[in-house]
């Protein structure tokens, strides 16, 4: 097993990749000089992917890089153009969904794959109501089988509910579980901490340990680096199609594994300290909402990015959504450029220059179907109203020439194109586009970078520094601790919906916001 | 952004009107579909098809399916439905009737005649209102399935209909208010104009006002909409506000044309005009139409009702027809799907 | 299932409440709506309903919907008594014919969704269409009056008449296959995440062919009692109920989107629809009032289901922290 050695990229890359059997363990699969195409597009192209038996692998790379066309090929939904795929000491030119399912494999999806409206116990056991369609279902087989899965995990779920009720991180147990019951030797999470809080992957890392220890082995599809590096054990990186290299994560660093992934390096400096002190753009005194925050107090100045951070679940989107009047708050005050605002509803916020970039670009940020113009103009639409009621169609195309084109500068050759064609970054560009077309003076970007490859994270820092430079106040909250340690001037740090501290980003280091966050 | 020059700004490129019509695949497959009937029907009865005669019988039957067709087509590009069009219609055509059959007498001046229709059909209007108003107001405000609402406001605004009137008929009509069935102007029927007036309103609020980008932006999600700062309750409620006004058109046509108000007239066009709508390009899931496509799609229908009426055919088979027309034109659209998605690929492939 | 079985029986629990505040009022009220003559004539008049709501109830489970139904039964319905008025028979033919004829019709349905990659709701309209013009094609319209002896007699197990018996033995075998088989579950899960139905494995072509063959199926039985009660097969007689069955089975709790919906509740949906009828004609109400009245039910109704899942949804919102 010489394939990361073997690996020109990772070379290439300045790395030293290890054998991969260093710890003595089999391989339970090995993939080898995989290619794959569509049409004429290269997927991949001479791929190698082994996973031992029992280990805790991690799959990293950009958006497109291939991560899923090799799953898809590991579970049989795709076939390989070339390339072999070793189980049991024999080789496939490619496998069967069925045939991959037989020799243990399980996919656990991104969305989950279960049924909202069954029981925990029914979801556990779907496959056997496929297997036997018309056949009497069997209440005690079924919990008996669910229950002897968690006993093998430790965990207890309510057998009785509905998924439906259940939060995200039980919901990942029942899937866990489901892949279990079909005894599977081979775990595969695709992105499984998307939405999870940093206790929920906690006790997510504690099963998979679990998994390991019946000699499971668990393999991660991820591009969030800190995941990467507390998790896994071994990861393999790739980039464009081909591999990077197998790496023991105890040899390289965050920045190294970043580094490998985008295949350049990035030089993050801290902001340059804040010192003007113009009227607040925006002002809040004691805002409180009754379960989800209380007593917030925050000033942000033209010109100056302020950072939150804090757990899913701290209150920080709750906050960003009361700013921008779509969740209005108990008691406190608001104030924008130092006039007392009621905020009663999005529009009024908008009108006051406050504008909200949504961490859910695809079912809030954006209107996926329908075209990049709209998209554009939907913030402003009555600003563009002329005569008789109708929309100035000069105005229209101006404004969408000017964000669009010239401002964002979209990768696209025309606005009529519907938004979901374009890239993440590009999509992320669409969106500010419509939020700088209201001219706003306070801009909330809340987690602007998620599910953005590390390579177009650079893009929107460049243009957040660029729009801090014209004057806006910026508020950007995210829980990368990275992100918001060199995109801002002042860091909250928000705990249980109290802004628990204020940190100075020259004062302070990854570790200690890390550990603020996490109190 | 000063740090960002602007290197070479890629200017939108705008589509001339002939690229327009035929990049919409809707509208080519559907002038292939009415060019084809026209040549197997006149090649059939060549004399009697392309006549004067049967355009203008056709011009006659269109405007009542058409303005209906319209009023579902607002709601289903707003990814809603409203299946109280027909109930609507009646309601208002009843309210109107029996204003104007109570209130003039053969001797009425002209002056007052012309005064109670203008109060009548004034308060035709209103009905039709309040009904879209409060199925607006639920489906926004209470967040209830429009298929579910309007399944109730339909039985409902019936019920009221058959409870007014007994299940009878309202009738006897002054002549203004028949000539807008059937009378002509310059040899254009005046239910045509109407209907021509009502489509080019209708194309004009959906392409270019703040109502209609607002309502296909719902059509496809509500929630980014309304966190991009756009009212989507009310304009929820100008849906089914529209839609509502346009039923009550169509009331009026339907009144001059039958001579009489009933509860239950056209009944069976309700399902046809979501038929004729999602003939057209209107996807049925919200988001996407063309009032263009819509009026092929209505002059296709009215070409197979025609043909087969001067064949000698029932009119039954005629909508079988329509039926079946309907799972051709799905079909040719999957084919058609299938083919531009494997000429992407290849294309993305270079 | 137990957090299921409590989540149905809060809207039953709902519904019973009302129909039963409803029965007690009118009996106080109108002393015949006690009689057992007049309700089993309730029963009668709605076991058409009854049946044609047990397949439609299974399609929306799956997630899907079906116009067709009233169609598929008027068609069934006319094809059968021909068959029986031509080449006799009993009533085991009759049966037979009925289920396979508008079983066939359903699969159509399904083969259509399926292969066209449409909208049940678009598909089953064409269809509906199709059918139901075709029939008054064929038939031009033509009644049957010379329907067999055997056919129209009157018939009664232990005094519950025929149709109130064929709708009560579809209504439990309805509820046994959705609660306690296997493709019934599929069919739940099926609405409740088609995508993850997929990957699990389920053939959803075959269950889309079970479903909409299914709700076919109910559909000729119902044309076929409905036959059996008038004596005669008017082609257009059933035409127009489909929505009428649809407000029933959404009274009775059956989700739109898929999923949610049970036999009990539909029972009690289609209870409380007559009972409202019934009550307000024996209190002398006109009979030209009821679509008012049931129209303004279904929205009270459906209103009331949005609103408080709305409230619930806010305050877990307000929790969520």
């Amino acid at each position: 097993m010489t394939e990361a050695t073997n690996s020109p990229r990772g070379q290439e890359a300045g790395s030293s990749p290890v054998p991969s059997a260093s710890n003595g363990a089999a391989p339970f699969v090995e993939m080898r000089g995989i290619s794959k195409r569509f049409g004429g597009v290269r997927a991949l192209t001479d791929v190698n992917f082994t996973i031992l038996a029992g280990e805790i692998h991690c799959l990293a790379g950009e958006n497109g890089c291939g991560k899923s066309t090799l799953i898809k090929i590991l579970s049989g939904v795709h076939v390989p153009n070339e390339g072999e795929i070793i189980l049991e000491g024999k080789s496939y030119s490619h496998l069967s969904p069925a045939a991959s399912q037989r020799f243990g494999v399980q996919i656990i999806y991104q969305d989950l794959s279960l049924f909202p409206n069954l029981s925990v116990a029914e979801n556990i056991a779907f496959r056997h109501q496929v297997e036997t369609p018309f056949r009497l279902t069997r209440q005690q087989a079924m919990r008996k089988q669910a229950e002897a899965v968690m006993e093998r995990l430790k965990i207890s779920l309510p057998l009785d509910e509905l998924v439906g009720s259940l939060p995200i991180a039980t919901r990942q147990l029942v899937a866990i579980c489901r892949a279990l019951s079909a005894q599977a030797r081979l775990v595969v999470m695709d992105e499984p901490t998307a939405s999870l809080t940093h206790q929920e992957v906690d006790a997510l890392l504690a099963t998979i340990h679990g998994l390991k220890s019946h000699g499971i082995a668990t393999v991660f599809v991820s591009h969030r680096l800190d995941e990467v590096m507390t998790i896994a054990e071994r990861v393999t990186v790739l980039r464009d199609g081909s591999n990077v290299g197998t790496y023991r994560v105890r040899d390289i660093d965050r920045r190294r594994l970043g580094e490998l992934i985008t295949g350049q390096v990035f030089e993050s400096s801290l902001k340059a300290p804040f010192l003007t002190e113009a009227t607040p753009a925006l002002e809040v005194r004691g805002l409180t909402r009754q379960g989800q925050y209380a007593g917030v107090d925050l000033v942000v100045r033209p010109g100056e990015v302020l950072g939150i951070t804090g757990r899913l679940g701290s209150g920080r989107t709750e906050l960003a959504l009361s700013l921008f009047g779509m969740n209005p708050p108990d008691a406190g005050e608001i104030r924008v450029n130092d006039k007392v605002v009621r905020l009663r509803n999005n529009r009024e916020a908008i009108r006051h220059g406050i504008a909200y970039v949504s961490e859910d670009r695809l079912s809030l940020g954006l209107v996926m179907p329908q075209s990049i113009a709209d998209n554009t103009v939907v913030s402003v639409l009555d600003r563009l109203t002329g005569a008789l009621g109708l929309i100035d169609a000069v105005r229209r195309n101006q404004t969408i020439d000017h964000w669009i084109f010239q401002e964002l500068r979209v990768k696209t050759s025309t606005a009529d194109r519907p938004v979901q064609q374009l890239s993440g970054g590009n999509q992320q560009r669409v969106v500010l586009a419509k939020w700088l077309a209201t001219e706003p003076r306070v801009l909330i970007l809340d987690s602007p970078t998620v599910g953005v490859d590390i390579g177009a994270k650079a893009g929107i820092y460049q243009v957040i520094d660029a729009l801090a430079a014209r004057g806006l106040a910026i508020i950007l909250i995210s829980d990368e601790v990275e992100e918001v340690l060199h995109e801002s001037h002042r860091i909250l740090v928000m705990l249980s919906g109290r802004i628990a501290a204020t940190y100075d980003p020259h004062r302070v280091n990854e570790q200690e916001l890390l550990e603020a966050i996490h109190a | 952004m000063q740090s960002k020059t602007i290197s070479s700004p890629v200017g939108a490129r705008r589509a001339t009107f002939t690229e327009w019509i035929g990049r919409d695949p809707t509208v080519t497959m559907l002038c292939a579909f009415i060019l084809a009937a026209a040549l197997v029907f006149g090649a059939l009865t060549p004399t009697r098809f392309f006549s004067g005669e049967t355009f203008r019988a056709m011009a006659f039957e269109m405007p009542e399916l058409g303005i209906l067709a319209l009023a579902m087509m607002v709601p289903l590009m707003s990814g809603g439905l409203n299946l109280a069009i027909i109930a609507t219609s009646n309601l208002s055509g009843l309210v109107t009737a029996a204003i104007v059959t109570s209130l003039i007498h053969p001797s009425s001046s002209p002056m007052a005649v012309a005064g109670v229709i203008a109060l009548a059909l004034l308060a035709g209007m209103a009905t039709s209102l309040l009904i879209g108003f409060i199925t607006g107001y639920i489906v926004a405000f209470l967040g209830v399935h429009p298929i579910l609402v309007t399944l109730g406001t339909m039985t409902a605004v019936k019920g009221i209909s058959v409870y007014v009137t007994n299940g009878g008929v309202i009738g006897g009509f002054p002549a203004a208010i028949l000539w807008m069935g059937n009378g002509t102007l310059l040899g254009v029927p005046v239910s045509m104009i109407l209907f021509i007036f009502c489509a080019v309103v209708i194309a004009l609020i959906m392409t270019h006002t703040p109502f209609g980008v607002a309502v296909r932006l719902i059509g496809s999600n509500e929630k980014a909409t309304r966190y991009s700062g756009v009212a989507t309750n009310w304009m929820l409620v100008g849906v089914y506000v529209l839609s509502s006004l346009l039923c009550w058109m169509a009331s009026i046509i339907m009144m001059a044309r039958f001579n009489s108000a009933r509860a239950g007239y056209a009944e069976s066009y309700l399902l046809i005009t979501i038929l004729a709508a999602v003939l057209g390009g209107v996807d049925p899931n919200g988001g996407f139409g063309r009032v263009l496509g819509l009026f092929l799609s209505l002059i296709l229908l009215q070409e197979i009702s025609t043909g087969f009426n001067l064949l000698g055919f029932s009119p039954h088979l005629t909508e079988a027809i329509w039926g079946a027309t309907m799972l051709f034109a799905i079909f040719i659209a999957l084919l058609r799907n299938q083919w531009s998605l494997r000429l992407w690929r290849s294309k993305t492939a270079q | 299932m137990r957090k299921q079985v409590r989540l149905v029986f809060r809207h039953d629990g709902q519904l019973a409440l009302i129909i039963a505040a409803m029965a007690i009022i009118f009996s106080i009220v109108s002393p015949a709506f006690r009689s057992t003559g007049n309700l089993v004539s309730l029963l009668e008049n709605y076991s058409v309903m009854a049946i044609m709501a047990a397949g439609l109830l299974v399609v929306l489970i799956s997630g899907g919907i079906d116009i067709s139904f009233a169609a598929i039964a008027a068609v069934t319905q006319y094809v059968v008594a021909l068959i029986l008025i031509n080449a006799g028979g009993n009533w085991l033919v009759a049966f037979a014919l009925a289920a396979a004829f508008g079983g066939l019709l359903g699969v159509v349905n399904a083969l259509l969704i399926y292969y066209l990659r449409a909208l049940s709701v678009i598909v089953t309209i064409s269809t509906m269409t199709c059918y139901f013009a075709l029939l008054m094609f064929v038939t031009e319209g033509k009644s049957l009056f010379n329907l067999p002896d055997w056919f129209t007699d009157d018939l009664t197990f232990w005094s519950i008449p025929f149709p109130v018996l064929v709708a009560a033995i579809v209504l439990i075998i309805t509820a046994f296959i959705l609660s306690r088989l296997s493709i019934g579950r599929q069919v739940y899960g099926l609405g409740g995440n088609p995508e993850a139905a997929k990957r699990m494995g389920s053939n959803v072509l075959g269950l889309q062919c079970f479903v909409y063959g299914y709700s076919g199926l109910m559909a000729g039985i119902a044309g076929l009692v409905q036959a059996h009660r008038v004596e005669e097969v008017v082609p257009n007689a059933l035409i127009g109920r489909e929505l009428d069955v649809l407000a029933a089975v959404v009274l009775g709790g059956a989700s739109l989107t898929g999923g949610i919906g049970s036999v009990s509740g539909t029972i009690l949906g289609i209870v409380l629809l007559a009972i409202l009828q019934n009550g307000l004609t024996l209190l002398g109400v006109s009979s030209y009032a009821f679509g008012f009245v049931t129209g303004v039910v279904i929205l009270l109704s459906v209103s009331a289901t949005a609103y408080t899942a709305k409230r619930q949804a806010r305050s877990s919102a307000r929790h969520a922290v």
